[in-house]
């Protein structure tokens, strides 16, 4: 059978799983719609955690860009995984106890102001609409590559599917679709990497085999020959390396979607435990990424440097890609071969390579798109049909269960925090549910919207939604639970400090993909980007709060013990006993 | 729960935060950053010792941190009988 029969098998066996577990899951109050009842068990949670957490980029496209940056890539490694240990140190055993549905009911009720509900009610939405965006648009482009069908029809069946788990589900329904969709994208992941492993290094284990054999020094060696700076050996400014690392792990440890997980397990004890089950099943792709990075690095220029042409066309999965446009050549010294070398290949048009256009400025002959690195790893190790299937159902999988869960934070952060929290306090349970499941209609179809008509700058306002996170959410609720005395006046002067900071910042650092300027205002700060730039905006929203408070009065008695007791575990069931 | 006892489990707590914490920051900031072009001098395998804690070693040890967290404070709640 063809791929595309396998990947059309494989893809629908997935999602009518996926449906059937959400209608299973079906929920009649709020309880279960927004924390799953607060019974999911800790290993369940972590499995959904790690699927709520690891996008369509982490499965498609994190291991081509640890390929192109090399060491670098170290910053989305230990940046996305070293936030779940200020997780699970810092913010989940509280935020547990404490017991209530969303991050805004945390930062409202511990700084007894609505200002502060609606302030971060806003910038929840604000960092998962920027988030989800990207999301639809995977699914889109998944279903593109593999079924050929166009990336529209991809969004809507896409958003079909997870719009009728979510809104009839809730939480209880998401959870346990990312539980099934863990497993698919973990397998999907990991078979093409164990056989790529075994092919290029003799060991099946790609953790292994990247650290035990003589490729890396053997890939050290080619890249040096080409003119590249050695793979393991950094190019960007340490302060940038370290900035942009914290920024991503004390942004992660602030996603609204990526919280809110640790509000369904049972108690206090089962928050902690969760969290190092969620990183291990994090890490198992995680540790594998590198891995396949470099093999795909020395794969890559091994097959293509110094081939002829008609040599490398000959190869398949070679024609393929290059049919796709995600791998394409030139031959700018007329000689026939290909050469592989610094710098890009094709002149930019608009942010992506014109390919009528070769560059004369660098000698490189050679285009590929970071995502054919995952993609053509199972034909490069000459897997089975079904296999490439499997890759695309992991590759929805992947998207679909970030996306379910940053729709159900937009849905409540609109359906708790601000009509029942803020507007109509007196609703009953009935209307509640109902506004929930609505603004997660709503939500869908806005997010479809833009997975069909993709701003242009989607990826570079990823950067935003760390950054924000980083810079507003993770101070405040840090201090509300180790610092008794912070009260809502260096909150809220913290919280805005740091989102304008860093708001400010990104405008001007990314104004030339935003605003279409020839170059960027103000190309970095001290040596640090705009990825980075979060983790300023962090030390500002600290250093603020921490002064603002200090000249103001002392928080109310009554929030004082509140704080006193989000510290004792003991309790957190009835605490879920929730108005 | 009495103020002196709260405020003893509270300290077991920040002492234990702050331990791990500073193993955290070892393995990623300093071993896998700021030190990384100096322990690239070794070798771990084939790979170069920095680039290992950057790719690697950080988020193994990541992984540990939380299960040695987890499990130490069920003893500390036990101790205080702040337990579920």
């Amino acid at each position: 059978m063809s791929v595309e029969t396998w990947t059309y098998i494989i893809v629908s066996i997935t999602f009518a799983v996926y449906i059937y577990i959400g209608y299973w899951a079906r929920v009649r109050d709020t309880q279960g719609f927004y924390v799953a009842g607060r019974g999911v068990h800790p290993i369940a949670n972590g499995a959904a955690t790690a699927a709520d957490w690891m996008s369509a980029a982490s499965f498609i496209s994190m291991a081509g860009l640890i390929s192109t940056l090399g060491y670098d890539g170290a910053v989305y490694l230990m940046g996305w995984t070293g936030g779940y240990v200020l997780l699970a140190l810092l913010l989940a055993p509280y935020l547990r106890k404490f017991g209530k549905y969303t991050v805004p009911d945390f930062v409202g009720d511990r700084y007894y102001s609505q200002t502060a509900r609606l302030i971060a009610a806003i910038a929840a939405i604000f960092i998962s609409f920027v988030y989800v965006a990207g999301q639809v648009r995977g699914v889109g482009i998944v279903f593109s590559r593999f079924v050929g069908v166009d990336i529209a029809t991809g969004v809507i069946i896409g958003v079909a599917v997870v719009g009728f788990f979510a809104i009839i589900g809730g939480m209880k329904g998401v959870t346990y679709t990312q539980v099934a969709q863990y497993v698919v994208l973990i397998i999907a992941y990991a078979i093409p990497a164990f056989a790529i492993s075994s092919v290029l290094t003799g060991n099946p284990i790609p953790q292994m085999g990247f650290t035990f054999s003589d490729l890396m020094p053997k890939l050290n060696q080619i890249h040096q020959d080409l003119g590249f700076a050695a793979y393991t050996a950094s190019t960007k400014p340490m302060i940038d390396v370290f900035c942009i690392t914290m920024a991503l792990m004390v942004g992660t440890a602030g996603l609204p979607h990526i919280i809110v997980r640790f509000y369904t397990v049972p108690n206090v004890k089962d928050a902690r435990i969760s969290a190092g089950w969620a990183l291990l099943f994090i890490a198992l792709l995680y540790t594998t990424a590198p891995a396949l990075a470099s093999f795909a690095r020395y794969n890559l220029i091994q097959t293509l440097n110094g081939k002829s042409l008609e040599e490398v066309r000959a190869i398949p999965w070679v024609a393929k890609w290059e049919k796709t446009r995600l791998l394409q050549f030139t031959d700018k010294d007329g000689d026939g071969r290909i050469t592989f070398a610094p710098g890009r290949a094709f002149n930019l048009k608009s942010g992506r390579p014109d390919f009528t256009s070769p560059n004369p400025a660098s000698r490189n002959e050679v285009y590929f798109d970071n995502d054919i690195i995952v993609l053509s790893t199972p034909e490069v190790a000459g897997l089975a049909p079904w296999i490439i299937a499997l890759v695309a159902a992991g590759g929805l999988a992947a998207a679909m269960s970030t996306a379910s869960g940053l729709l159900l934070v937009v849905s409540s952060s609109v359906a708790h925090d601000i009509y029942y929290r803020l507007i109509n306090p007196g609703a009953s349970e009935a209307q509640r549910l109902l506004v929930g499941r609505v603004m997660i209609g709503v939500a869908v179809v806005i997010a479809a919207y833009f997975g069909v008509n993709p701003p242009g700058f989607v990826a570079q306002v990823v950067a935003f939604a760390f950054g924000l996170a980083a810079s507003s959410f993770f101070p405040i609720i840090v201090l509300g639970i180790f610092d008794k005395r912070m009260n809502s006046q260096g909150a809220i002067a913290g919280m805005l400090t740091g989102l304008i900071f860093t708001t400010v910042m990104i405008l001007l650092m990314k104004s030339d993909v935003l605003f279409g300027q020839a170059a960027p205002a103000l190309p970095n700060w001290f040596g640090i980007s705009a990825e980075g730039i979060g983790t300023v905006g962090m030390v500002l929203n600290f250093v603020v709060a921490w002064v603002v408070s200090r000249a103001t009065a002392a928080p109310p008695e009554t929030v004082q013990h509140m704080v006193e007791d989000l510290r004792i575990p003991r309790g957190a069931g009835a605490a879920s006993a929730h108005d | 729960m009495d103020k002196s006892k709260a405020a003893a489990y509270w300290k077991a707590n920040l002492n234990l935060i702050v331990s791990l914490l500073a193993i955290w920051a070892l393995v990623s900031y300093v071993f896998g950053i700021l030190l990384a072009p100096a322990l690239n001098g070794i070798r771990l395998g084939g790979l170069p010792l920095g680039f290992w804690f950057a790719q690697q070693g950080s988020i193994y040890v990541f992984v540990i941190l939380i299960f040695v967290y987890a499990a130490r404070m069920q003893r500390v709640d036990e101790q205080f009988n702040v337990h579920e």
